[in-house]
């Protein structure tokens, strides 16, 4: 049996999945001041009256990190960044204690410039003095050549509680994201940290066994003791939760379309063959882009819940949420309340729904079914085209090649999921405007839950040689051999696969789970003046996001 | 946050799986550099800088320019199709405002591609700014556009193609054809009869630094464009003036680029040549970006830079200025050259040689242009090649007048068919590309 935990805004939500299908699930209020104390009360109650050797695995889906960062309720942290010519790193900075120093590393990993100890040393005392236990070091190009990291990580090390490394966090190039990557991961560490060992400290000695994992943006698991390093990868993983959840009802061998209509917002997502598809470089969050990979979502301002009103003669929805649909209590008019006036949606306050809608119908000059149906047409057209303009987003994405120009995949749904309470109401609508198939996730209440207790443990490895220069290297995952001008295209994959594997089974991947995908795999003949000096071979390779092999029939299940 | 003041539309296309050879300076590596660094800056990160995916040109857009022979599929390759569609895409974002500039950073390149294509010269097939400019007139309806080529080598190709057209001011700087390729490019290139003047070249001395690019920029250039008042400017972008490349003898520097950048202020930049590919072009098209984009570029600066160890000696200063007054005073004179040429009557004939050394074949060319004071004139080229193609092209310009357009389809309707392997006719007043059957 396996545990999913989704930490929402007002309520957590927990399942216990089996073999069988979805055993049980609960639900209790977040309490925002204190998020550890939601996810014990929920992972006691789930596990009343089973047996902890029953239980194989629980994955945690918080918001923590996330709040963190949009309140803006971070520590003070010390960032050193050593950039070398180009833009001025002082467009990067991320805190007060945010320190430029000199050193230079070029394109291909050469060291330019050396850093100066001293000068590193100086900033040593200045943050002691201020108290700063965490720090972050990056280097342009570091992910081609630590040496200056590690370098300013020796001098600083035995001075702070804390040093996160660049190089460490992500393979792949990008010195703004890279710093801005390394600052939200030593400056959401902290509370993470408190939230794991409460977590360690509060479990009944019974639950220590089981591998608690930690779901992350792009939609698959880490350890929980994993993210100790990499707290930064927790963040963003509310929408991923939603959406893994609706892969056992995606088609096999078909791109799918994922709509979570929630009471605010509508998420969206797509997927290819039931594994989603990623943001090529990482999410952003508040006004941080980052290097963290994430899956691929969009999200708008509308809802079941959104406010409804009539500006300058037009109909106007989102992105504000005034509270629940009036049927329900709130004090202005919804989508949800169209849906009642409509007579799809029966229980509520039908005769409230009526007084607010009226009010829009009055604006427009309309009868009361009028209002309700242009309400409720003006909801599910946006959010079609939106999705659409988000599915031309991802076709129109750059390439760099002739063959991907020419033969490049077209994303084209021929199914929509939709998640959430309105999903029923806007099945039959959205399926006859968009002409594309629409199917309801079942169990959405715990969907998201569901989502987090099936996700499979993913990691990414970026793999670079350079056989002119005779190394071969991945200083994400602290490797590093010397190598001759024989290496082949195909030593650097099995090289990188081999990688992965320990990767992915270090941060708790099941052995079975391991389904390995080649996302770059490029080759270039260095020729420096006519002659053939050696080969730069570029990999990345990851672990697709995905459910459990073994939940992989699950959906039936679900749907008694 | 980091913002462009300019909105800065970008197509990268490093074309990663083409290679003239394989060891090629136009070859698959040659933007590998500049595409890790261009993403460790992070360049597409900032706001108002935008990535597009390039269209690909269509053989409507390309026969619009060129007389492919024996026809377009024979002379190109898909990388052709799309640096050229690139370029297109570019220009179509600043046209229809989506972007206030943009930047075509494509290869293969194609500023040595003349009018008539039997094969590829200088790395060159066909000339992916003219397809640009040509499909943006017919689309967007722009009228006068200046074209300045700041590639080392002359861009001959461009020169051709415009030679005729008065509404297209081409200025080309590059290094004096004495001693590199092509050979051409000087002073008293000025255009055919019918558009003396808007054919401007600039050839500099070997090893002409930062001052001297600037020099001309600033006090030859820029007072031609104030003169000339462009609907757009198109710069053709090369990239091997830098000071490590390893084809020709200049030393410019990725600092000089960017500033030549902000003074020209192009509408759209295209990649030309440039083939130090790991000193020049990474720090070059960072530059070339952030000054486009309007955002500070001090720091931007090669490892081995030393603008003292590569500033040009006061000889070289003096010899440039003295080129500056050469080429401005013909830009003043322009009128008058003209009414002294066209005295002559008839049809203005030239005949002349082109080799086309990157795939070997020799062309010879026997052009006629109908003398005229109204449009850039009918043209009639008889071309033929040692590979044993022959045809008459007859080209009517875009804004033709009666007359023209009348005897560029007198010349088509009395041509010979069987004196030729083809007889073709582009028509620019109708958009049409005619073969005679
Ligand atoms: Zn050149
Ligand atoms: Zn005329």
């Amino acid at each position: 049996m396996i545990i999913g935990l989704d930490v929402g805004g007002t309520h957590t939500d927990v399942v216990l999945l089996g073999k069988q299908g979805l055993i049980n699930e609960v639900k209790v209020p977040t309490d925002a001041s204190n998020l550890f104390r939601s996810v014990l009360s929920g992972l006691n109650k789930i596990t009343k009256g089973v047996e902890p050797q029953e239980i194989h695995r629980a994955v945690f889906s918080t918001t923590l990190t996330t709040n963190a960062i949009v309140q803006n309720n971070l520590p003070p942290i010390g960032m050193i960044v050593s950039s070398g010519p180009g833009v001025d790193p002082e467009f990067f900075r991320t805190n007060d204690h945010y320190f430029p120093v000199s050193g230079s590393i070029d394109h291909r990993g050469r060291e330019i410039k050396p850093i100066d100890p001293a000068e590193i040393k100086t900033i040593s005392k200045t943050l002691k003095k201020s108290g700063i236990p965490y720090v972050g070091v990056v280097s342009k190009f570091s992910v081609r050549n630590p040496s200056h990291e590690l370098a300013i990580y020796e001098i600083l090390k035995d001075d702070f509680e804390k040093v996160f490394l660049g190089h460490r966090i992500s393979g792949n190039l990008n010195f703004p994201r890279r710093i801005s990557t390394t600052y939200l991961n030593a400056a959401v560490y902290p509370i993470h940290k408190e939230f794991y060992d409460a977590i360690i400290k509060s479990i009944e000695q019974k639950w220590l066994h089981i591998p608690l994992h930690i779901l992350k943006a792009d939609g698959g698991t880490m350890s929980l003791e994993a993210s100790m390093d990499f707290p930064g990868q927790t963040i963003v993983s509310g929408p991923a939760a939603s959406i893994m959840g609706s892969i056992p009802f995606a088609p096999v061998q078909q791109d799918c379309l994922v709509l979570d209509i929630g009471g605010t917002t509508t998420d969206m997502a797509v997927l290819i063959d039931r594994v989603p598809v990623l943001d090529p470089l990482g999410t952003s969050l508040s006004y941080y882009k980052t290097l963290i990979r994430s899956l691929y979502t969009h999200s708008i301002g509308i809802g079941g819940d959104s406010f409804v009103r009539v500006e300058d003669g037009h109909l106007k929805i989102g992105p504000d949420r005034k509270g629940s649909a009036m049927a329900y209590g709130g004090q202005s008019p919804t989508p949800t309340d169209a849906l009642c006036v409509i007579g799809l949606i029966k229980d509520g306050d039908n005769e409230k729904a009526r007084n607010g809608i009226q009010q829009i119908a009055d604006q427009l000059g309309d009868p009361l079914q009028t209002a309700a149906l242009k309400i409720f047409d003006a909801t599910y057209k946006k959010i079609i085209s939106e999705a659409r303009a988000m599915i031309d987003r991802i076709n129109s994405k750059p390439v760099y090649t002739i063959h991907e120009l020419q033969e490049g995949y077209k994303v084209d749904p021929k199914q929509i999921l939709i998640i959430g309470g309105p999903a029923p109401y806007f099945a039959r609508h959205i399926e006859e405007y968009s002409g594309i198939a629409v199917g309801v996730v079942p169990k959405w209440k715990v969907a998201n839950a569901i989502g987090a207790a099936l996700a499979r443990t993913t990691c990414e490895v970026v793999f670079f040689a350079d056989t002119e220069r005779g190394f071969a290297s991945s200083p994400e995952e602290n490797f590093y051999e010397s190598i001759d001008r024989s290496f082949t295209r195909d030593d650097a994959l099995k090289k990188a696969n081999e990688l992965l594997k320990a990767k992915a089974l270090h941060k708790g991947a099941n052995p079975e789970d391991l389904e390995l995908e080649v996302l770059e795999d490029l080759q270039f003949n260095m020729v420096r003046g006519f002659h053939s000096t050696g080969k730069n071979i570029r990999i990345k390779v990851q672990v697709k996001p995905g459910i459990l092999s073994e939940y992989a029939d699950i959906a039936e299940m679900l749907l008694v | 946050m980091l913002s462009a003041r300019h909105k800065t539309g970008l197509v990268f296309f490093p074309a990663f799986d083409w290679a003239i050879s394989p060891t090629h300076p136009e070859r698959e590596e040659r933007l590998l550099y500049t595409q890790d660094q261009v993403f460790e800056e992070g360049l597409f990160d900032i706001e108002g800088i935008i990535e597009f995916k390039p269209d690909l040109v269509l053989v409507k857009d390309i026969q619009r320019v060129h007389f492919c022979v024996p026809d377009v599929w024979n002379v190109t390759t898909e990388s052709h199709f799309i640096s050229a569609g690139g370029a297109k895409t570019i220009g179509s974002a600043v046209l229809s405002k989506e972007i206030e500039r943009g930047f075509a950073l494509v290869r293969p390149p194609g500023h040595h591609a003349m009018r008539i294509v039997h094969g590829s010269r200088g790395f060159c097939n066909i000339n992916i700014e003219a397809i640009m400019i040509e499909y943006l007139r017919r689309a967007y309806k722009i009228d006068k556009v200046a074209i300045v080529d700041t590639d080392c080598h002359h861009g001959d190709g461009t020169q051709d193609i415009y030679w005729h057209d008065p509404d297209t001011l081409f200025i080309s700087i590059h290094q004096d054809g004495r001693t590199l390729y092509p050979g051409t490019g000087f002073t008293n290139e000025l255009g055919g009869p019918n558009a003396v003047g808007t054919t401007l070249n600039i050839p500099l001395p070997p090893n002409t630094s930062e001052e001297g690019f600037l020099h001309v920029m600033k006090h030859v250039i820029k007072p031609v464009l104030d003169d000339f008042k462009p609907d757009l400017i198109v710069n053709s972008a090369g990239q091997d003036n830098h000071f490590t490349d390893p084809l020709a003898n200049m030393n410019f520097s990725a600092q000089g680029y960017a500033a030549l950048t902000s003074i020209l202020q192009p509408d759209i930049a295209v990649l030309e040549g440039g083939y130090s590919i790991e000193g020049a072009l990474p720090y070059v098209n960072v530059g070339i970006i952030l000054a486009m984009a309007g955002i500070d570029y001090s720091k931007v600066k090669e490892p081995d830079y030393n603008p003292d160890k590569i500033r040009q000696s006061s000889e070289i200063t003096k010899a440039i200025e003295k080129i500056g007054e050469t080429v401005l005073s013909y830009w003043q004179r322009r009128n008058s050259l003209r009414d002294q040429i066209q005295r002559t009557e008839g049809f203005d004939q030239r005949t002349r040689s082109i080799f086309y050394d990157t795939d070997g074949i020799s062309e010879k060319q026997k052009e006629k242009i109908r003398p005229c004071n109204d449009c850039g004139g009918a043209l009639c080229i008889d071309s033929s090649s040692d590979r044993g193609h022959h045809i008459l092209a007859i080209h009517i310009p875009l804004k033709a007048c009666a007359k023209c357009k009348e005897t560029g389809y007198a010349w088509y309707e009395s041509a010979d068919r069987s004196a030729y392997g083809m007889v073709v006719l582009q028509d620019r007043t109708e958009d049409i590309y005619l073969e005679k059957k």
